[in-house]
């Protein structure tokens, strides 16, 4: 089964069949049914960073390096959580835009600068390179050990002729496969859909293939995850592995470790080419946020398992090829095949999208402005450059996975699988800067961005790469050990004497630390041309405007000519569908040159295409002050409305404020009026019998002596009603003022209720009230003025008997002990009280207002100041006075509430 | 004897018009609220009643306007007392048909006068 | 999540959630998980992965439950 032929015909199978998912994708596409227009189809098309690296190396580093291998997949889950404030804006100015590959977009934020793009593609070239390269061992290496096995792999590359070299050709065909569904089409704002509905299935294939391993190593090896811990927990050998102290660097490697992964997440050119240029929808973005770290988890889940099943059954063997060994190691046939076969999808799919990354890298920043540069072409092509375009793609495709091979078959040896794809990780981090920098500070500029990518770059190449060539023999080794020329200070992995760091930590300090020194020193204290100061502006706001503008052209030209410009490099269908029909000699109006610098760009970068549209369109080119001005004042328009609304609503409350005020203070003055209406009212009716009596007993001097006195006695007892009333009103005025003078003391409420009941008993009686009494708290220590509260529990009791029921009137006084409050309830068995009256009874002038309502119950007798008068003593006292539905007689109930008094010490 | 009815919900005050009624010689009934007033304008037939507008059921306004529209009540002199001293309800009384208003406290004297008077005029 | 949260809510939530995602992931949080399991093996690789989980499980829920428009602010 293991059999050369059979090994082949599944891999080429496994091509074909990529092939046909990829060509099925563009045919839905082209009719307008996309397939990826999902976003778990984009989430797993994220995977794509799972590569041979993860399938097979991940189990390796976990042998050596413990749990780190887990940061490699921890920063990218915290680069998707920044979605929302990271990639949410690179997607959105990618598609404004139309830029096609990280290049394309750091060159655009600086000015489109020519420069910048050639910098990052040709960094993304040599950075990437071994990345590629370490593709292609795995697929050799998984290939060799399928056939060989159980023999040990016979390495004898530089020994051997190119021809006879498996990875050679491996390279080839998948060049070949790659240009055949990578350049089908050439513009790129077309994006590729087939490639990315190939790369979601290559994600499932390897996810399956690497969770079947694990669980046959588990179950099947094992017997179950308990018996396997078992077992690596009793060999003195495994039991550190796991632990921190496996890690190269300790809590300062791990750190590095995560900040390395997280950033090269976003740099890397196939990653911003799925996350980004092949997004075909933001809202993707969400789910993917969570389901692609999902996958992630999925997929190093079962990677200890197997490291340590590696490392207890296998001792010696390479742990990179564990995955493959350990179910060969059992004999199966099947499932070593499709370990390879998942090995291969994940290799070839981090390829693919590599390549076709690198070569629109290549012919958009490099090849493409060096060729309208000459002016060569432009007299000796006037036809159509479209062939021209694509042949570059496909020559690029080839060149990359050739320098792949090369770098494989010249040093790839020397490292193992993951710390080769650390080292492309390092020279990727440094777009960093000038990537997410330019993304939020609008001040950020071309030349510190250069100027802070060759620094970063220079010392990535001399802290990581050179001494990778040392490890492979290309360079004496003492160059690491000793340093150059035998200088101490300058060694590699110890730069300046920063010694006892981890080499990526240390790479990465030095090497981002330098490229954002450079970026931000160089901004602060250089000038920004028109052009970038635009297009800083535009990816700065780009979250904050709808429509983003992509440049306005002030400059003259006709359609004719933009046609002509469109047909030659990208073909006559293009052209007509970007300028659709129109008088050819008309001018073209602005709206329509962006466009066709949008479709220019699509395909051959933005640099490249401001190049082509400055060299039809005469005249003035751009009015970057223009834009500029037009998104400032947009801005500033947006936050002038946004205050004037403020600042409205602001009116609009204080408005209401106002009448409210005004609408109590009417109130009160109405109050106030009704007041001193009543008060005159209620002085006038005692004055009344007083004079009446009065003028009778001065003018009748013959009276007899019984009438004399009785009419004297009125007289006494209205004057006593007189003053007592003019005692309330002041009683009012001062507690309304905060004037009323309370002697409080510790006194027993029970023993005060007593004495208030003997006052109105006599009275209470006349009026045939019975009284009924029930004290439970005796005694009931309360702090409080005993004259004032004698006189809240009479007009408590007065008030009752008079709400009292008419034919049998009862009034029930009760005395309990409520939390540490004491609560004095008096009921009556009246009617009682509404719940929307109970509020009320305590304004002064009820009785006025219940009288001008036209009720029709007899007027209880008093000036209605009593109520108020007593809650207002009571809340002075620290207590509260309300009514409620009496409990036992059925009326109303007020009730007062006395909190206890402080133990006498 | 002519007869006096007074209308009024205060005990002296009652007791003080009455005695200064019958010392007067006028014949006098009482009642303490709207509603038994016009009983006893029905029942006694007064010639006279001295009316107080701050009753416990009905105001002495809507006495005075139910009287004034029985065949009994329609001419029969009214004097209204009241301890409100606002304009607005001696035009109100006056309005509704009251021979005269008299504002508490009076000066008994010529309450008495007032009441010889109209009973005089109505004669 | 209610219908009614702002768009804003949601960033800030995700934001905390980052930075959450972050202290769970790195050093000192990290050094005190690692220490011997039971088995004689280091926790550290159990507690990675449960945390791991946990961030994932909190992003699906905040980025799930919420209604779509919320996106666009």
């Amino acid at each position: 089964m293991r059999s050369e032929a059979v090994i082949l015909a599944a891999a080429f199978g496994y091509l074909a069949l990529l092939f046909l998912i990829a060509a099925w994708g563009d045919r839905r596409a082209s009719q307008g049914r996309s397939v990826i227009g999902s976003p778990t189809v984009y989430a797993l098309s994220i995977a794509v960073y799972c590569t041979a690296w993860t399938f097979y190396g991940s189990v390796g580093r976990a042998t050596t390096q413990g749990a780190s291998f887990l940061l490699i997949y921890l920063g990218p889950t915290l680069a998707m959580l920044s979605a929302p404030f990271i990639l949410r804006k690179m997607v959105r100015i990618a598609a404004a835009q139309r830029l096609t590959s990280i290049a394309d977009f750091i060159s655009a934020r600086y000015g489109k600068s020519g420069a910048l793009g050639a910098l990052v593609a040709l960094i993304a070239l040599i950075g990437i390179t071994p990345y590629i390269a370490l593709q292609l061992k795995a697929i050799t290496l998984s290939h060799a050990v399928l056939v060989s096995y159980p023999a040990a792999v016979d390495w004898r590359l530089a020994e051997e002729p190119f021809w006879a070299d498996k990875s050679f050709w491996v390279a080839l065909v998948l060049a070949v496969f790659i240009i055949l569904f990578g350049t089908r089409h050439l513009d790129a704002s077309e994006r590729h859909e087939g490639m990315v509905a190939a790369i979601a299935f290559e994600s499932l294939v390897k996810l399956v293939a690497f969770l079947a391993v694990g669980l046959f190593t588990l179950f099947v090896l094992f017997r179950g995850p308990a018996d396997l811990f078992a077992q690596a927990g009793a060999s003195p050998a495994l039991r550190g592995a796991f632990d921190l102290a496996a890690v190269e660097g300790g809590a300062l490697g791990w750190s590095g470790l995560l900040l390395l992964a997280f950033l090269a997440f976003l740099t890397l050119p196939r990653q911003f080419q799925v996350l980004v240029v092949e997004n075909v929808d933001e809202r993707h973005l969400r789910r993917a946020s969570w389901l692609f770290p999902l996958y992630l988890l999925a997929i190093n889940l079962l990677v200890i398992p197997i490291a340590l099943a590696g490392m207890l059954l296998l001792e010696g063997s390479d742990p990179d090829s564990f995955v493959l060994t350990l179910p060969l190691s059992a004999g199966l046939e099947g499932l070593p095949l499709l370990v390879f076969i998942g090995g291969l999808s994940a290799a070839t799919g981090m390829v693919i999208v590599e390549t076709i990354a690198l070569s629109t890298m290549l012919s958009n920043q490099l090849v493409m402005p060096w060729l309208l540069r000459a002016s060569r072409l432009h007299a000796a092509h006037r036809g159509e450059l479209r062939g021209w375009l694509l042949g570059i793609r496909r020559v690029a495709i080839l060149l990359i996975l050739l320098l792949g091979y090369l770098y494989h078959a010249l040093l790839g040896d020397a490292y193992s699988l993951v710390t080769i794809g650390l080292v492309s990780f390092a020279a990727a981090a440094q777009f960093a800067p000038a990537l997410l920098l330019g993304l939020y500070w609008r001040g950020a500029n071309r030349t510190g961005a250069i100027v802070g990518l060759l620094l970063g770059f220079a010392v990535w190449v001399y802290t990581l790469l050179l001494p990778g060539f040392a490890q492979s023999g290309w360079l004496p080794l003492s160059f690491v050990e000793a340093g150059p020329w035998g200088l101490d200070w300058l060694r590699p992995y110890a730069l300046f004497g920063l010694e006892g760091w981890d080499r990526y930590s240390h790479a990465l300090f030095w090497s981002l630390g330098l490229n954002l020194a450079a970026l931000v020193g160089l901004s602060l204290f250089t000038p920004q041309s028109r052009l970038e100061q635009t297009q800083a502006a535009l990816f700065t706001e780009a979250l904050h405007r709808d429509a983003m503008p992509a440049g306005v052209w002030q400059g003259e030209t006709s359609r004719g000519e933009l046609r002509r410009l469109l047909s030659r490099y990208l073909g006559a269908k293009v052209a007509t569908r970007v300028l659709e029909s129109g008088d050819d000699t008309q001018p073209a109006p602005p709206v329509l040159i962006a466009r066709t610098e949008r479709a220019l760009a699509g395909a051959l970068g933005s640099a490249s295409a401001r190049v082509l549209i400055n060299s039809v369109v005469r005249g003035e080119a751009l009015d970057l002050e223009a834009v500029l001005s037009i998104l400032d004042t947009t801005s500033q328009t947006l936050e002038v409305n946004r205050r004037l609304e403020q600042k409205s609503q602001e009116l609009a409350r204080i408005g209401q404020e106002l009448r409210a005020a005004n609408e109590r203070l009417r109130e009160l003055d109405r109050l106030k009026d009704e007041f001193v209406a009543m008060v005159s009212h209620e002085l006038r009716t005692p004055l009344t019998s007083i004079r009446a009596f009065a003028e009778i007993l001065r003018d009748g001097q013959d009276l007899p002596e019984a009438k004399r006195e009785q009419f004297l006695e009125v007289v006494v007892h209205e004057s006593q009603r007189l003053s007592r009333l003019i005692e309330e009103i002041l009683d009012l005025a001062r507690l309304e003022s905060g004037r009323l003078t309370l002697t409080p003391r510790r006194l027993d409420l029970a023993m005060l209720a007593r004495h208030g009941l003997a006052a109105v008993e006599r009275l209470q009686a006349e009026r045939g009230v019975s009284l009924e009494v029930a004290i439970e708290a005796d005694p009931a220590w309360v702090v409080g003025d005993p004259d004032r509260l004698e006189q809240v529990i009479i007009n408590l009791l007065d008030n009752a008997g008079k709400f009292a029921d008419d034919e049998h009137p009862r009034v029930r006084l009760s005395l309990c002990r409520h939390k540490d409050h004491y609560r004095l309830a008096v009921e009556d068995n009246g009617p009682g009280i509404a719940e929307d009256e109970r509020e009320r009874v305590f304004e002064k002038f009820h009785q006025i207002q219940r009288q001008q309502h036209g009720e029709r119950r007899p007027r209880p007798k008093g000036s209605g100041l009593g109520l108020p008068i007593s809650r207002g003593i009571v809340a002075h006292l620290g207590g509260r006075l309300w009514v409620e539905s009496a409990p036992t007689l059925g009326g109303a109930s007020l009730v007062m509430e006395l909190p206890e008094a402080p133990n006498e010490s | 004897m002519p007869k006096v009815l007074v209308v009024d919900d205060e005990p002296n005050i009652v007791l003080s018009l009455e005695f200064l009624m019958q010392q007067a010689g006028f014949e006098v009934t009482t009642a303490e609220d709207g509603e038994s007033a016009l009983a006893r304008v029905a029942e006694a037939g007064p010639d006279l009643i001295l009316l107080d507008i701050s009753l416990p059921d009905l105001s002495g306004f809507e006495v005075l306007e139910r009287l004034r529209q029985t065949p009994r009540g329609a001419t029969l002199p009214i004097i209204m007392l009241t301890a409100h001293g606002r304009e607005v309800e001696r035009e109100k009384g006056l309005a509704l048909g009251a021979d005269d208003y008299i504002t508490k406290p009076f000066s008994t004297q010529a309450l008495v006068e007032k009441v010889k008077a109209l009973l005089d005029e109505a004669r | 999540m209610p219908r009614t949260t702002k768009p804003s809510r949601r960033r800030e939530r995700l934001l905390a959630l980052l930075l959450l995602a972050l202290v769970l992931f790195s050093p000192p949080l990290v050094m005190i998980a690692d220490r011997p399991l039971g088995g004689g093996l280091s926790a550290l690789p159990l507690y990675l992965l449960l945390a791991w989980a946990l961030v994932i499980g909190l992003a699906a829920w905040l980025l799930e439950g919420g209604p779509r428009e919320e996106d666009q602010g």
